[in-house]
């Protein structure tokens, strides 16, 4: 039993099945670099709580991650290592480009920040903040698992 | 045929059965083809082989030669919530030999963006360099401005000033302790450090508009008065906090297993900390009585009534030890300030400094002139250099300002505790274990913005 | 100028090479770079037993010589504070190592040679520490660029 989504997909039960189970526990890997990775624990604690959308397991094994949530300003020493943790993750795959600094540079438009992490890597969800609240960040998740289950977002 | 056969029955008649680490091999076969013991076999030895007798073979005196030495790399991306550290590490066994920390992986250019910055805009810069003390970085930075400039700060704004830096302490040790009970094992520490926070993050959002980076205090002041109401704020912060970091003691102060793990591990002795440079917590846990606040006092915290925790091993237990005391003396510098707030001006008067207030820009030319000369231009500051340091969670946090009569700074270093304090990490971990490693680290509390700068 | 600590009376009397002066309150002494090594190890005798800092301020044509390099010294035991600049050239510039004296200077030391090309005679390990090892270029430099991108709003039209 096919049905459509927004942009003319079609998806069969089975999508649909999968999309559900990919959002349902999405597993973060920890890619806190500076002040949003502060913001990220927050969100994971117990006041903003993940563990309610099955995501406050941060697996620091990049092979056991399905989502990498760049919290903080990747610096051109740190840009090589942001592509390897993110190739050596398996698909499916989503980035989430936590902050001002992770989008653009933010504030620091200068030699030593990569202007945006979308030049490193492809980016699905941008969320803007310095740093973020936690409501933003996840804000940003839901979005995200919004369009993964509409199948916008395929990977 | 027959002799073969003769010459095979012959050799079959006695098996022989060779089991590892006997000598002795007569063994007569039982019906059932299962071995027989010797009788020889003693029972230490059978124990042995059972594996009743556990023998402790972690040793730390076996002669290993130089090429059983194995260099692992730990970082810069690893579970340890402390930032981007990379560490080599040389490994003999289980026992690190030798350590070398390599840092940059959060290099911003901070100081180089500094000098594109006008004054009034230096703090939302200089505050994302310890991110978990962002209050303190203004401070310091606020500071050598205001002696550069030769202006005095009202008492008010000094007092907003200590009350907004010591609750910043407190929050910052709450995470300190977090990580470090995490790190050890204790993952409940996180969850706890963090509810603990969310108090005092939510008085910073009434007050400074931002969670964290705040940009409050700016040179000549504070960007804000206190909100209608923040004795409340406070004073739940202040009734709440002691009884939650209860439950810390409760969890970990008789643990065997934090015992175990925290005791000895680390250890930094005071000699080697001042020859380090190393500040801060870890100093005073190695027996050195030194606290910038009580030494050479700012912001008018000398009118307060504290003590100074301190340790005496520099062990990790110490250091831990020394940041939940020093929550508490933060509380109590808090409950006098909020006690005897003076009433007055939240910033210096000088309209060459400061912002005038909003609602005069519509009334009066001069105020509007100010008001923009101020945000585009920025004020001009006398040529001169200046070193400020304040004492931060993490140690002696300075500013070393140079100005050339400009309204950007000509030169803005930053002196960063974390890295100092990082220098010292070979000396902890030299000759212990990896898994001491994680608690060491977690117990000197680098923030990597600190450090790279 | 206000009165001098005795202690660090004692200590500028044994050096007619230095400039003392006071900087908005704080003890400041200029010396010429042989003397560098010659009056840390003095300062540290005479009770300085923390070196809080190293670093460098890039002065290009505004001064005759190019690059300061200034150290911050604490002495607990005291509760004093005395800043050391010396003032380099801008072919070469090199000064000794505090790293013998005080080994907390070995990061500082390497930031400066890092940020500004500034060469430490005597330590131990002088390379990059905050770039990448095999940067070009010495960042904090007044002739080398901020290495800002233009700003560009993506849905604009207006983007050449």
């Amino acid at each position: 039993m096919a049905t459509t989504a927004p942009g003319n997909l079609l998806m069969t039960t089975v999508d649909r099945a999968a999309n559900w189970a990919r959002t349902r526990s999405m597993f973060p890997a920890t890619f806190g670099l500076a002040c949003c990775a502060i913001e990220m624990m927050a969100t994971g604690a117990a006041h903003y709580d993940l563990a309610r959308f099955g995501m406050e397991v941060f697996r620091a094994s990049p092979r056991q991650a399905d989502l990498m949530i760049v919290a903080g300003r990747v610096s051109q020493k740190m840009a090589p290592v942001l592509r390897q943790v993110y190739d050596q993750m398996p698909d499916p795959k989503w980035v989430i480009s936590m902050g001002a600094c992770a989008s653009t540079g933010g504030m620091f438009n200068n030699y030593a920040l990569v202007q945006g992490v979308d030049q490193i890597v492809p980016v699905d969800i941008y969320v803007p903040g310095c740093p973020p609240g936690p409501q933003s960040l996840m804000h940003g998740i839901l979005s995200l698992h919004d369009k993964i289950m509409s199948g916008e977002i395929k990977n | 045929m027959n002799q073969e056969r003769e010459e095979a029955t012959e050799a079959t008649d006695t098996i022989d059965i060779w089991i590892a680490g006997t000598e002795e091999r007569q063994f007569s076969p039982t019906d059932e083809g299962a071995q027989e013991i010797s009788e020889h076999e003693s029972d230490r030895r059978l124990d042995e082989q059972f594996g009743r007798v556990v023998t402790d073979d972690y040793v730390f005196d076996d002669e290993v030669g130089d090429d059983e030495r194995m260099i692992v790399n730990m970082g810069p991306q690893h579970p340890s919530t402390h930032g981007v550290l990379r560490l080599q590490v040389e490994l003999e066994g289980e026992i690190i030999r030798r350590t070398k920390p390599i840092i940059g992986y959060l290099h911003t250019g901070m100081e180089k963006t500094a000098e594109q910055l006008t004054f009034g805009q230096g703090p939302t810069n200089v505050t994302r360099m310890d991110y978990l003390a962002p209050l303190h970085c203004e401070l310091a930075y606020s500071l050598a401005v205001e002696r550069l400039l030769g202006v005095e700060v009202p008492e008010r704004a000094k007092a907003i000033r200590v009350l907004m830096t010591e609750l910043n302490r407190a929050s910052s040790h709450l995470v300190a302790l977090a990580t470090n009970g995490m790190d050890i094992g204790a993952v409940s520490m996180m969850i706890y450090g963090f509810r603990e926070r969310e108090s005092i993050l939510a008085f910073f959002e009434k007050t400074t508009g931002l969670r964290m980076n705040h940009n409050y205090i700016r040179p000549g002041g504070v960007a804000a008065d206190l909100p209608a109401g923040w004795k409340d704020d406070v004073g739940d912060i202040l009734e709440n906090l002691p009884v939650r970091i209860q439950q810390y003691d409760d969890l970990l102060q008789n643990n065997p297993i934090w015992l175990s793990r925290t005791k000895g591990v680390g250890v930094i002795s005071g000699e080697e900390a001042t020859a380090f440079g190393i500040t801060g917590p870890a100093l005073r846990a190695a027996g050195v009585n030194w606290d910038i606040r009580k030494a050479f006092p700012y912001s008018g915290i000398e009118q307060y009534e504290f003590d100074v925790p301190v340790g005496e091993h520099g062990d990790v237990y110490d250091r831990y030890r020394v940041r939940v005391d020093e929550i508490h003396e933060s509380l109590k510098i808090v409950e006098q300030v909020m006690d005897s707030m003076p009433k007055g001006d939240y910033r210096v008067d000088d309209r060459k400094v400061t912002p005038p207030p909003r609602a005069r820009i519509d009334e009066s030319m001069e105020a509007l002139i100010h008001h923009f000369k101020l945000f585009t231009e920025g004020f001009k500051v006398p040529p001169g250099e200046t070193y400020v340091a304040v004492e931060s969670p993490r140690g002696e946090l300075g500013c070393y300002l140079v100005s050339d009569g400009q309204a950007r700074p000509y030169r803005m270093h930053t002196r960063a505790p974390s890295f100092a304090n990082l220098q010292a990490l070979p000396i902890a971990m030299g000759d212990s274990l990896m898994a001491d490693t994680v608690a060491t680290i977690a117990s000197m509390d680098p923030v990597m913005g600190d450090v790279d700068r | 100028m206000t009165e001098l600590h005795p202690v660090l009376a004692d200590l500028f009397d044994g050096h007619e090479a230095a400039v003392v002066e006071d900087s908005h309150g704080q003890v400041v002494v200029r010396l010429d770079p042989p003397s560098w090594r010659p009056f840390a190890e003095a300062a540290k005798s005479a009770g300085f037993e923390v070196c809080v800092d190293v670093t460098a301020v890039d002065w290009m044509r505004q001064r005759p010589e190019r690059f300061e390099v200034i150290a911050n010294l604490l002495s607990m035991e005291h509760k004093l504070r005395l800043r050391m600049i010396t003032a380099l050239g801008r072919v070469d510039p090199k000064v000794d190592s505090l790293v013998p004296i005080w080994p907390g200077a070995n990061f500082a030391e390497r930031e400066v040679y890092d940020m500004f090309g500034i060469a430490f005679e005597g330590h131990p390990d002088l390379t990059r520490i905050l770039m990448p090892d095999d940067w070009e270029g010495h960042p904090l430099r007044k002739d080398f660029a901020v290495g800002g991108v233009p700003v560009q709003f993506k849905a604009s039209h207006q983007v050449d």
